[in-house]
């Protein structure tokens, strides 16, 4: 691997991790689409910077975005306290309409640099480090590198030294107000954040799939872990790996480098969807597997007890009732009978069943149970 | 004055101009147990936030110990409705109870072994200790309410708000919770909370407010929760429009 691509996949692999980090608590509080928001509002702010300093390479810029982010939640905010409209609307009004002007002074303002439209929307992985080597020889890819390792650290720092703070004000805004750490100060810092990263993050990836690197890893840990900590490491890694196998398929296929990674992150979270232990589609239908037949013996052993001791019981109790009264199938309540005589809840002899100790207990307690809790028994 | 832990005065709450709480003057003794009751939509939960300072009032005095809230925040513990968080949240319940110890501890420092240490005290006062590394979605309704109770109690608080403690919870956690109320009141501390089963109102509790919009009566038990206070709470003749409190007051009402 020469020098070029080397600087590449290190471009790609923070932007990633600096992507994963803000996004983890984006998808927490539900405000995965807010950063699709951010990512494009920001532009209004890079143009803006950009004609006051004509320069795309100012620590202004990220300036710029990072207020423009703030101003598009603010705005989005605003217009849904007024109640005339929702949330989500809100969202899809205040974005687009910063976005346009950004859209407008770069095609009026701006049209002879190299910021233009499609660099906004896809990014330039490919070019980014390319262009700046005719500029200025070696030196210039690793101060691309070192703008996203800023970004990556300070959200690090952010978000290690926040971190308890963000932790409550995710999972119970009103405790953290109560308690007095503003939770509004820190839904906008963590906005900014987002903005910065956006900024960052745009010319490696565009304003598209910059959402795809702060959503994706995040959905991505989601399923794997019930511990946030744990969900923060592996956003990361999942954000990293997707960078890398992205950069390969890219070269491999000689097609976008961020359109790959995007694609890769995404197939790790379908991996996750399927797979995850415990979440997972996969796992969820063992589990209603498992559940059948586990609520089958239930339900058997409920009625062996209802009709105990009545006069009905040497009809009730025949297997061949179970076809009849049950409408289940003869495979079905064989296996059942099997099954629940192999866990000590019945005996069958003579083609009738009669409740075991075990099965009394599982019956009793299920009936004893009170309904208040549905929700423990929801599976 | 002094004896109360809580006092109200002249609180209007409005949402765009409608009232949800029309001047509320409201004194809660020290040492009560004390049940808010009402309609829904009556702006029960607004009560509770406006003490907070979660909701901002148009009008209207708080005192908590005889000072503003901001002052008095380590006093004051709170059990939000248990519908008011997402339970997938990846955390277990010590996690959870540790949040309490939150206002204690300020800004940046992180819980120790000694909170640590505190928070298995409180989650084992309420029954859970065996549940105390479980991951806060496989808890049952009851089991979630003991937490945020187990949380409410390693504040160490002096009054206690709590909205609707007894919401969906099975027979086993409300027995649960009403010794722990009784134990909370022994200690002194003072316990205010929306309560909807009028049947046990004065089982659980030696104070009560009847609140619509307006509050309708506040006193003790034995003296306000009357069958004439009551038919004026729930019956027809207060606020007029009630269905459309109903629909804004309360977001969290709903669960």
């Amino acid at each position: 691997m020469g020098a070029f691509q080397r600087d590449i996949l290190l471009i790609a692999a923070t932007v990633a991790a600096a992507c994963a980090l803000p996004g983890v608590f984006l998808v927490l509080r539900r405000m995965a689409m807010i950063s699709d928001a951010i990512s494009h509002a920001i532009l209004f702010g890079i143009a803006l910077a950009f004609l006051v300093v004509q320069s795309v390479h100012s620590p202004l810029l990220i300036l710029g975005a990072a207020l423009t982010g703030v101003l598009t939640v603010a705005l989005s905010e605003w217009l849904r306290n007024t109640r005339l409209i929702k949330q989500d609307a809100a969202i899809g009004l205040a974005f687009p309409l910063l976005f346009s002007i950004g859209v407008i002074l770069l095609n009026r303002y701006a049209s002879n640099v190299h910021i233009d439209i499609d660099v906004v929307l896809l990014g330039e992985l490919a070019f980014a480090p390319f262009n700046r080597l005719i500029i200025g020889g070696v030196n210039v890819a690793p101060l691309s590198l070192a703008v996203m390792g800023g970004i990556l650290l300070l959200n690090v720092f952010f978000i290690g030294t926040f971190y308890k703070e963000l932790k409550l004000s995710t999972f119970d805004p009103a405790l953290a107000a109560a308690l007095g750490f503003a939770p509004v100060a820190l839904h906008y810092a963590l906005m900014a954040l987002v903005s910065i990263t956006a900024v960052g993050a745009f010319d490696a990836v565009g304003a598209i799939l910059v959402v795809a690197l702060m959503i994706a890893p995040p959905a991505t840990a989601y399923l794997l872990t019930d511990r946030l900590p744990r969900m923060i490491l592996l956003s990361v890694g999942v954000g990293i790996l997707s960078a890398v196998c992205g950069f390969y398929f890219a070269l491999w296929l000689d097609a976008s480098i961020s359109g790959a990674m995007a694609l890769a992150a995404g197939f790790f979270f379908l991996l996750a969807f399927l797979l995850a232990p415990d979440k997972g589609m996969l796992a969820a239908l063992v589990r209603n597997a498992r559940n059948r037949w586990a609520f089958a013996e239930t339900m058997l052993a409920i009625h062996l007890l209802q009709h105990e001791g009545q006069p009905e019981e040497a009809a009730e109790s025949r297997v061949d009732h179970l076809y009849k009264h049950f409408r289940w199938g003869e495979r079905f309540a064989r296996r059942v009978v099997v099954r629940a005589e192999r866990h000590g809840v019945l005996q069958l002899s003579e083609g009738r069943l009669r409740l075991e100790s075990r099965g009394r207990v599982l019956a009793q307690r299920q009936l004893g149970l009170t309904p208040a809790d549905p929700k423990a028994r929801d599976h | 004055m002094n004896d109360a832990a809580l006092e109200i005065q002249d609180l209007t709450v409005a949402y765009r101009n409608t009232p949800v709480l029309w001047d509320i003057d409201l004194d809660v003794p020290f040492g009560t147990l004390a049940a808010i009751v009402g309609p829904n939509g009556a702006g029960k939960t607004t009560l509770i936030k406006a003490v907070q300072g979660l909701v901002r009032p148009a009008a209207g005095n708080i005192l908590v110990f005889g000072k503003p809230y901001r002052a008095q925040r380590a006093l004051v513990g709170y059990v939000p409705q248990r519908g008011s968080v997402d339970w997938d949240f990846p955390t277990n319940v010590l996690d959870v109870v540790l949040m309490g110890l939150y206002g204690r501890i300020g800004w940046f420092k992180r819980p120790g072994g000694q909170q640590r240490k505190r928070a298995l005290a409180a989650i084992e006062q309420v029954g859970m200790l065996s549940c105390a590394s479980r991951q806060i979605s496989q808890l049952s309704g009851g089991q979630q309410q003991r937490v945020f109770l187990a949380r409410a109690l390693v504040q160490d608080a002096q009054l206690y708000l709590m909205d609707e403690p007894f919401q969906g919870v099975d027979a086993t956690t409300e027995k649960a919770i009403v010794a722990l109320l009784k134990h909370m009141k022994s200690d002194g501390k003072t316990v205010i909370a929306v309560h909807h089963d009028l049947q046990t109102v004065q089982a659980y509790f030696d104070w009560v407010t009847l609140l619509n919009v307006r509050k309708m009566a506040a006193g003790p038990v034995d003296e306000v929760f009357t069958p004439e206070n009551l038919h004026q709470t729930y019956g027809g003749g207060v606020a007029g429009p009630g269905s459309q409190l109903a629909e804004i007051d309360d977001p969290g009402d709903r669960g």
